[in-house]
């Protein structure tokens, strides 16, 4: 659990976040990504946000004409003709209509682009993610690599289909005030800018006091966050140890620092929106008094009509600023986000230069290999040669050859050197040897989940780079000790192995693993669905059905993790009895646990330090009296 | 529910019941403000003024100034109450958690416990907060507009009264259809989110298998879902704005219309428009502010009852009155106990356990897993409560020990065990407080674990990460039955203990038991025979009941599961495991 990620927080209402170089850059990236999909889209949604802006300054604008123009001139007056107004009413409230039609289409149109581009991000993320090396997976944590996909294309959701939206509305609506604003009253404009200013500033100010507070919260809820997960983890070690007091005493501590700094932080917050609604009521206020003193002495040609005007526009315009800033904000904060998803998009993909096929095949009776569409259960190596361009044939057996093979996760640090060993068709090799010995890599480096440094290996004679990765990863099969079985239903999790299996294939295979018995005890048998990679199975269970799953595919060459401790004597014979069954006539590597696997492989191996110390038979290596010797009686002195 | 909840505020109730008033005092100024703009233009410009402008705006800035300082004021206390709400949620949620018994907590699971504390807890925090903010506000600013209105014209406050109760209609209907809408989305992320996680988690087997394309289509599927539910769901959110937008509008519309018929016949002033204007905007965005508040609260709803869950739990083992503070010595004995985990589900864990157990024998356990073996020991030091029969320590019933002197005299190394993040010291000093460096290097002798720890560099200042990750398995191993050494305990129960560390030390620490702690009683659950076989009795449990009991060499003779599990891993000669730590 400790790889979990702290869920970046989102800047709370009307924070503003101030950006640093290359901030944005993630975001136009985004853009652009929209963009190349729906640029039509977004042009009408453009159009549509300027027409309901206009629609929505129509009706500011009208405030003005309306006392001006239809009433001051009617007051007194013994029939008063309403007519022009009931006419100016109808074409406001035609327009007015167009801009709420408009208002619903840019809605309309924006969850088409933002949920369309999602789903596209969502879709090309993971079949990026399924094209990573496994260096990738190594190297970033599983916790990290969830919050790609929750976090921060949530965050992205935010800004695609709210944030930019708004940011355009409200700078349309903005730039439009702001010129009628200048077209009323260039001094009083002047006026209205300068407490703008004045607000940004001090919004800005409060930001960057609430952000000290904020890094502090992050850091106080990460330890508190921290401690819990711990806790909980180890919470029937406290209660062995009686250890409850203690721990309380540590959280209260570790509680009430995050509600110190949380508190700061979120009571600086608290006060940017009345802070900035009562800057605004205060520029209202200079402007009423500026504005009466000039419109008064008739300065700068302000009429009264005008001046009221122009108060409401100054009451409007400092809503767009506060929505402008904060969603800025938003967008800064999701920048990161954005980041991170084009950081995993970025990634290399794994590389398969490869060119020899496996095809099926038909073997006549002079040896002679011919490709066939007919559903076989031969296979073949079809090789093109890149020099003459002349195809060859070579029988799928599974023969597996290292040579001199030097390995590491990273180039400078070697954890496997001068590896050498061959594989007979259907010969199992053993692999025993302490904890980080290197097994598992040697076997990891087959089915090229890792690409050599130097050396070479041969799978039935040709250098395993020569062969398209999935066609050498079909060849062979595995069974891991973490056995990974997917949502879905047995049957399902079985046929994984082979997409085409029929149903009774997958029970055959089942039948092989010796997992038939215990799936057919199973509430719903072969249909019962397995949740949580297999939870509500035994460890030996699983393993019986990633057993089956690798045996459906009939692979000629298998890897197989065996199982360690923790699983009963009678189910570890179920198990072991199904390994036995699929290794039969199948070139095997083990990586062995257990004496009775090695007895009676055709070559162990003894790993350590990323060599092979020792290798032979078991009666060979027991007659050495080395290093196996010592493992196999226990004797470690 | 809601109440468990809220008796949470504690000592921060003030600022709980301060903030909505200090919220109602500011309202009560800003709907004050648009008032005073009528008169600063009816009075002031339009008359054409400037005493009366500057006087009134004299007023409007007071009263901005005030209103400042009310939000300021509210928006601290808001603070202070949720950040306190929250921090004592948690707070009572851990010391409930730390009172349960290893049955409440398997009740809810690690995960759920976590998720309760700290995601849960963030989103009930975030609605309190916007309730004793904004549930204040909205709902008041509606009512005091409505009253501005009507004291300014009340036939013209009629028309967006129907306004209103039409808008409010438009916003719940929407809000229901939505909702389940939301509910099956959330469903759906979840499934996505599982094949995301199954695919990082098991990328070797993908890649093993060559399934990345069939993983792409079925992500592909899932991620269609995501959309087309998003996308039925917001077409239909969409509808709130154009529907708040046609109300505002005409509104807007009708009340420019009547209000210049009221003007020209001298029943209201040119301010008093204005003032409707903005009184009606304000309106209509309260409601919409409570709409949101409605959804929030709704969401908040979930976390708000797993919060509530846990507080309400019942640890189910509780310390008895006038407890029995002493532990005689290490005899147990089970009378007749029966053991299920499920009350009342008819199935039986252990049946029918008979046991006596003399104080400073060595007992070995064996059985097929799900047998019953954890369960049988984690009744001696009172893990979970017999379901009927008794367990005796010491000649006592269990129930009527203190609880911390019985743990303390029955030390468990739980199978699943756990190393904290702090040194090693610390970690070895949860077995006893006061225990000094040499007691520590004493217990970790016994439990073969001296060697590695004098190998690292800071020793037994060596710092451990969280989970033990940067020690072996073994290694863990050997710390924990250190740990437990360090109580002095007169029972030590090892279940499956040392199942990481090799053979010849496994074979060290029980010599080093024999030798050194001769009068405690110890209970060894293995899967190996040779850990169990030179004990001085073996339990053969099968099926939760006790199939034999006695000596290797007895049980070799007569007991054919004991023999089956001898014939098995003899005849393969043990396991290879690593041996090499």
């Amino acid at each position: 659990m400790s790889e979990r990620k702290q869920a970046p927080e989102r800047p709370p209402r009307g924070m503003m976040v101030k950006p640093q170089k290359g901030t944005f850059k993630p975001i136009i990236r985004v853009m652009r990504y929209v963009l190349k999909d729906y640029k039509f889209h977004f042009l009408a949604v453009i159009g549509c946000i300027v027409i309901s802006a206009l629609a929505t300054l129509s009706m500011t604008l009208f405030t003005k004409s309306l006392i001006d123009v239809y009433i001051i001139p009617l007051m007194g007056k013994i029939n008063p003709d309403f007519s022009p107004l009931a006419r100016r009413l109808m074409t406001l409230a035609c327009v007015l209509a167009v801009g709420v039609l408009c208002n619903y289409s840019m809605n309309r149109i924006m969850i088409m682009v933002s949920q369309g581009s999602l789903k596209r991000l969502r879709t090309e993320l993971f079949n990026k993610m399924e094209s990573l090396p496994l260096t990738y997976f190594d190297t970033h944590a599983r916790g990290d690599i969830m919050s790609v996909y929750t976090n921060d294309i949530d965050t992205l959701r935010q800004v695609i289909s709210q944030s930019i939206p708004q940011l355009i509305s409200s700078s349309i609506s903005l730039i439009s005030t702001l010129v009628s604003m200048i077209v009323l009253n260039l001094p009083l404009t002047a006026l209205s800018l300068l407490m703008v200013f004045f607000s940004l500033r001090i919004t800005a100010k409060l930001s960057s006091m609430s952000g000290k507070y904020f890094v502090q919260r992050q850091k106080d809820l990460g330890k508190v966050n921290g401690y819990i997960e711990e806790m909980m983890q180890g919470q029937k070690v406290i209660k062995v140890f009686c250890h409850e007091d203690k721990s309380i005493e540590e959280f209260e501590k570790l509680n009430n620092n995050l509600r110190e700094s949380a508190r700061n932080a979120n009571s600086i917050v608290n006060i940017i929106m009345p802070v900035n609604g009562n800057m605004g009521n205060i520029s209202y206020v200079l402007v009423a008094i500026v504005g009466a003193i000039l419109a008064l002495h008739g300065f700068s040609g302000l009429t009264l009509g005008a001046l009221v005007t122009f108060m409401s526009l100054n009451k409007s315009f400092s809503m767009p600023i506060t929505q402008v800033s904060q969603q800025f904000s938003s967008i800064v904060m999701a920048s990161a986000g954005a980041g991170r998803v084009f950081e995993m998009m970025d990634q290399k993909p794994e590389e398969d230069n490869g060119y020899v096929e496996l095809v099926r095949a038909r073997i006549d009776e002079n040896g002679n290999i011919t490709e066939t569409d007919e559903l076989t259960e031969t296979w073949a190596w079809k090789h093109r040669h890149q020099a003459d361009g002349s195809v060859t044939y070579r029988k799928l057996e599974g023969a597996v050859t290292f040579d001199g093979v030097d390995f590491g996760y990273n180039p400078d640090k070697m954890v496997l050197h001068d590896i050498k060993m061959y594989a007979n068709p259907g010969q199992k090799l053993a692999f025993v040897g302490s904890t980080g010995a290197g097994k598992t890599t040697v076997v990891n480096l087959i089915n090229r989940f890792y690409d050599i440094q130097d050396g070479k290996i041969r799978f039935d004679e040709i250098n395993v780079n020569k062969i398209k990765k999935a066609d050498l990863r079909r060849s062979l099969g595995v069974v891991l000790q973490d056995t990974h079985l997917f949502t879905g239903s047995v049957m399902e999790n079985i046929r994984f192995g082979r997409l085409d299996a029929t149903d009774d294939q997958c029970i055959a295979a089942a039948k092989l693993a010796n997992a038939d018995g215990f799936i057919r005890r199973l509430p719903n048998g072969y249909d019962t669905i397995l949740r949580n990679d297999g939870a509500n199975l035994s460890q030996g269970q699983r393993q019986l059905i990633a057993i089956a799953r690798a045996a459906v595919a009939n692979p000629p060459a298998l890897i197989l993790d065996e199982a360690t401790s923790s699983i009963d004597t009678r189910t570890e014979r179920l198990v072991q009895k199904g390994m036995d069954a699929l290794m039969n006539g199948r070139t095997s590597f083990v990586i062995a646990h257990r004496l009775s696997t090695v007895k009676n492989a055709d070559c162990i191996m003894v790993m350590e330090k990323g060599r092979i110390i020792e290798r032979g038979t078991h009666d060979e290596l027991l007659a050495q009296k080395g290093r196996y010797y010592r493992l196999y009686t226990g004797n470690n002195e | 529910m809601v109440k468990t909840l809220l008796s949470q505020i504690g000592k921060y109730r003030k600022q709980a019941i301060l903030t909505p008033i200090l919220v109602s005092a500011e309202v009560f100024m800003e709907i004050l403000i648009p008032f005073v703009t009528a008169m600063i233009i009816d009075k002031g410009i339009n008359g054409g003024n400037l005493n009366n402008v500057i006087r009134y705006g004299a007023i409007m800035l007071a009263l901005a100034l005030v209103s400042l300082f009310f939000g300021i004021k509210a928006g601290q206390t808001a603070a202070t109450a949720s950040t306190g709400f929250s921090t004592n949620l948690r707070d009572s949620m851990y010391r409930r958690i730390q009172s349960f018994s290893f049955s409440n907590i398997d009740r809810f699971s690690t995960a759920g416990l976590v998720t309760r504390m700290t995601t849960d807890v963030t989103n009930v925090e975030n609605a309190f907060q916007m309730t004793l903010r904004i549930a204040v506000r909205a709902p008041l600013m509606m009512i005091l507009s409505m009253v501005m209105c009507f004291m300014i014209n009340v036939r013209l406050t009629l028309v967006f009264l129907v306004g209103l109760v039409f808008l409010g209609f438009g916003l719940f209907l929407i809000m229901y259809k939505v909702m389940p809408v939301f509910k099956r989305l959330f469903e759906k992320y979840d499934e996505l989110n599982a094949s995301i996680q199954e695919n990082v988690t098991g990328i070797r087997v993908v890649k093993a298998f060559v399934r990345e394309d069939f993983e792409k289509e079925k992500f592909g599927k899932a991620a269609w879902w995501i959309y087309s539910l998003s996308v039925k769901a917001e077409k239909m959110l969409a509808f709130n704005a154009p529907i708040m937008m046609s109300v505002v509008y005409f509104c807007m519309i009708l009340l420019a219309w009547l209000g210049a018929h009221f003007i020209v016949a001298g029943e209201m002033t040119t301010g008093n428009l204005t003032s409707l204007f903005s009184y009606v905007i304000s309106m209509l965005m309260s409601m919409m502010m409570i709409s949101m508040v409605f959804v929030m609260l709704s969401m908040s709803l979930a976390s708000a009852r797993r919060i509530s869950e846990v507080l309400t739990e019942e640890p189910d083992i509780r310390n008895p009155e006038n407890p029995v503070m002493q532990v005689k010595d290490g005899s147990i004995d089970f009378d007749n106990v029966q053991f299920t985990y499920r009350k009342g589900s008819g199935e039986s864990t252990l049946r029918d356990i008979d046991l006596h157990i003399r104080s400073g024998e060595t007992i070995g356990i064996i059985g097929a897993t799900g047998s019953g073996k954890s369960t049988l020991v984690s009744l001696i030091s009172r893990l979970y409560d017999v379901t009927s029969g008794t367990v005796r320590v010491g000649g006592t019933d269990v129930r009527n020990y203190d609880l911390e002197v019985l743990r303390n005299n029955v030390a468990v190394v739980l199978q699943k065990n756990e190393i904290f993040s702090g040194t090693i010291l610390d970690n070895l000093r949860w077995g006893n407080e006061e225990a000094t460096l040499e007691q520590c290097r004493h217990a970790c002798a016994l439990a073969c674990a001296d060697e590695f720890i004098e190998n690292m560099k800071d020793k037994y200042d060596t710092w451990i990460e969280q989970g033990g990750t940067n020690i072996s398995g073994g290694q863990k191993q050997r710390l924990c039955i250190a740990r437990a050494l360090l109580k002095n305990p007169k029972v030590l129960i090892l279940d499956d203990s040392t199942s990481a560390v090799d053979t010849a030390t496994d074979a060290k620490i029980r010599k080093a038991f024999a030798q050194n702690i001769p009068d405690t009683t110890k209970l060894i659950i293995s899967q190996r025979i040779s850990s169990v076989q030179n004990a001085d009795r073996i339990i053969v449990l099968d099926d939760g009941a006790v199939n034999g009991f006695d000596t290797h060499d007895n049980l070799l003779r007569n007991n054919q599961i004991y023999k089956e599990i001898c014939d098995v891993q003899m005849q393969s000669g043990g396991d290879f495991d690593e041996k090499m730590n």
